[in-house]
């Protein structure tokens, strides 16, 4: 092991930040990958698998990727909601390996959502 | 390249939650997880001491920040598939605050953990102690950095007396005068050396740190190192800690594979090392004069003071001796800044202070706290109250060498100065909350047992001195006090904390001199009366029932172990006094407290 040097703190911390980011809640976007009993019957699963390697690939440190239960719409799964800071979440339906490829890189890392793949923005009323 | 997981789970592995069974959970876990086919997705690792040990075995799972407790394996393939494969929250071992309100996930709004404020504990349950990596994605080492790269001893040595540090192990005193006085001194080698020897009764903050994030102790070593201008450190830790020895050498094995210890540091030209020594366990040893001998080989006994071991400590060669907390401290103080570190906590006492909460109190485990906070904070919304409706009668601040704090007192603020004006200490850190079923006069005996067992032997007054206030204390408990007692034992104390050699002996009295400050009628009722009103010292108890009271269910007949007690089917019951143990079964089992 070669020994350290100051600037070698810096380059282990920036490796090893996407571990303690996930902890600290810190994130720019948050992707939830709804996977219920339904969801993951229609290929959520496939879908997750794809994010976790996009994010591993490109060595993305700052989303976290979370999943959840249905989201009602057992018809459209697999669905996933792209929450980017400051921003309403979208819920994209009905996806696969590519579409989801492509929301990763235009809408989870550029930032402009995909229309044609979106069902809805915002958030469902609660009270 | 890293691997990225949806969700962390964080299993602490703390010596109390190892004790409740955490290593069969993760175990469980593990197999689980990859039964389902999850491993790619999830990732689970262990952890120091998160603190809540009443609620071992837990976790925290990230990034929720979901806060589960009491697992067991027989839990997990339930937990997994709520949870990870289904992904709603697994309600059965969320933290529940009250009966009848919803349970609350969310580790921050649990009042246990968000009424404290973490500096030395801040790695706690957020790193994997034995991955140096982690600790240095969190800042670490970046203190040392700044220290062996850019500053002068002189610069640290003037941080930290801006910070206001003050020595944690018990005393006070300031770190930064320490150092200086160390820096100062004519002589070489010098040593830097850490107090592991956490040796109060029921007190665990070193040893979490040291569980939990060991590389903090080891950063604040290098740093005082540099200040004082030694090269080689020792630990002395407590042979009992298996744990914290392990991960403690884990660390310094890959720091100096990092070159973050030996040679050369960072580049910087500075040589460090550090080394272990493992007590036996003797109280006395936490004693700075005496923890030297120790290591030098010597039997454990403190010497006079001066010369002070700033100028002839171990081998007769300047020394620094500072607590582990202390050093937890000192490297986020280069880091972030005097300024900083000065801002937490009040005037005198900055920052802030670890303790381990245990007694009568809902929420056991360890805390750390700014200076300052009352009492009643710790007690009631970190605590979370006495349990079974019982009162809130004192809480027992400093361990041995402590007082108790009644309960009208409760308001106190924990800091450097407000608990000394009450008589207590305080001391390390050990914080033991009592009830109305606590007897006073008990616990001044059972500290003072601890304290007379620990005294070493080299000078009378403590030797001497806590064996009679012992037996004047044991013969209060019998049954056979004098009207004098409470008199000599006052008297007693000021000679031993006047005339002792060593912190044991100055300090043994303590919780004696308090108990009869704050509950001198307690102590009187035990002469005169022959009464104990908390029902502890067997010797006084002599039960009978109240016929007033008596609903003549016969409910204490089952549970007398002795037949102790007469009664039939709608009469008053009876104790038999001469076959009565006063074992307090029957006392406790009286729904009616017909039974006196």
């Amino acid at each position: 092991m070669a020994k350290l040097k100051v600037e070698d703190l810096k380059r282990i911390k920036e490796s090893v930040k996407g571990t303690v980011n996930l902890r600290d809640g810190a994130a720019r976007v948050k992707v939830t990958v709804h996977m219920g009993t339904c969801g993951i019957a229609a290929g959520a699963r496939t879908v997750m698998n794809t994010l976790l390697r996009e994010i591993e690939s490109r060595q993305v440190q700052d989303v976290i990727l979370t999943s959840s239960g249905c989201a009602g719409l057992c018809s459209h799964e697999p669905m996933i909601t792209v929450e980017v800071k400051e921003t309403a979440p979208v819920k994209y339906v009905k996806l696969d390996a590519d579409k989801t490829k492509r929301i990763f890189t235009e809408h989870i890392m550029g930032g402009n959502a995909i229309v044609e793949y979106a069902f809805s923005i915002g958030s469902e009323r609660t009270r | 390249m890293e691997k990225v997981y949806r969700t962390h789970l964080l299993l602490c592995a703390g010596t109390g939650c190892v004790a409740s069974g955490a290593l069969n959970v993760r175990d469980a876990l593990c197999a689980e997880i990859k039964q389902r086919d999850l491993a790619d997705e999830i990732y689970v690792t262990t952890t120091g001491c998160n603190g809540f040990c009443a609620a071992g075995p837990l976790l925290v799972a990230y990034p929720d920040g979901i806060f589960y407790q009491k697992l067991t394996p027989a839990d997990v393939p339930a937990f997994v598939d709520e949870y990870l494969v289904k992904g709603r929250v697994a309600k059965k071992h969320l933290f529940e605050p009250k009966k009848g309100a919803a349970p609350i996930p969310k580790l921050s709004d649990i009042g246990f953990f968000g009424h404290q404020v973490l500096v030395a504990l801040r790695n706690r349950g957020l790193i994997d102690p034995d991955k140096i990596d982690e600790y240095i994605a969190r800042d670490g080492y970046l203190g040392t950095a700044k220290a062996l790269t850019e500053m002068e001893p002189q610069q640290i040595i003037d941080e930290i007396l801006a910070s206001g540090l003050r020595g944690r192990g018990g005393a006070g005193f300031p770190t930064g005068l320490k150092w200086r006085f160390a820096a100062e001194a004519t002589g070489s080698p010098k040593y830097i050396l850490c107090n592991a020897d956490e040796g109060d009764p029921g007190a665990f903050m070193d040893r979490s740190i040291l569980e939990s994030d060991p590389h903090a102790v080891i950063e604040g070593m290098i740093i005082g190192a540099k200040a004082i201008g030694a090269h080689q450190g020792y630990v002395y830790v407590r042979a009992e800690y298996p744990l914290a020895i392990e991960r403690l050498e884990r660390a310094i094995q890959q720091a100096q594979d990092y070159g973050l210890l030996g040679e050369d540091i960072l580049g910087s030209g500075y040589d460090m090392n550090i080394d272990l020594y493992f007590g036996a366990g003797a109280f006395v040893c936490g004693e700075e004069t005496a923890l030297m001998q120790s290591i030098e080989g010597r039997r454990g006994m403190p010497r006079q003071r001066p010369p002070f071991p700033a100028h002839q400590g171990l081998w007769g060669r300047p020394s620094v001796l500072n607590n582990v907390e202390t050093f937890a401290n000192v490297a986020q103080i280069i880091h972030r800044g005097a300024i900083w570190f000065s801002s937490l906590g009040t005037p005198k006492s900055t920052g802030t202070k670890v303790f381990a909460l245990t007694g009568n109190v809902k929420n056991i485990g360890l805390i750390e706290v700014p200076m300052g906070t009352p009492l009643r904070t710790i007690v009631y919304d970190i605590g979370g109250g006495i349990p079974k409706k019982k009162k809130l009668k004192a809480v027992q601040v400093g361990g041995p060498s402590g007082g108790c704090i009644p309960e009208h007192m409760i308001d106190t603020p924990v800091d450097f100065e407000s608990i000394p004006a009450t008589g207590a200490i305080m001391g390390s850190g050990g914080l033991v909350v009592m009830d109305s079923g606590t007897c006073m006069v008990d616990v001044a005996k059972f500290f003072l047992e601890f304290t007379a067992d620990e005294s070493c032997g080299k000078c009378t007054p403590c030797r001497e001195g806590t064996y009679q206030m012992l037996e004047i204390l044991t013969r209060i408990c019998h049954g056979k006090g004098q009207f004098e007692d409470i008199g000599t034992l006052e008297q007693l104390s000021r000679m031993i904390g006047a005339s002792s050699l060593c912190g044991l002996g100055q300090t043994a009295p303590n919780p004696v001199l308090t108990t009869i400050r704050y509950f001198r009628d307690e102590y009187e009722e035990h002469i005169n009366d022959k009464r104990c009103r908390a029902k502890t010292c067997k010797a006084l108890l002599r039960f009978w029932v109240d016929p007033e009271m008596c609903r003549k269910c016969g409910l204490c007949v089952p549970a007398c172990p002795v037949d102790a007690i007469k009664w039939e089917k709608k009469e008053v019951a009876e104790i038999l006094l001469d076959k009565c143990t006063r074992c307090t079964s029957c006392y406790q089992a009286c729904p009616f407290d017909a039974i006196e």
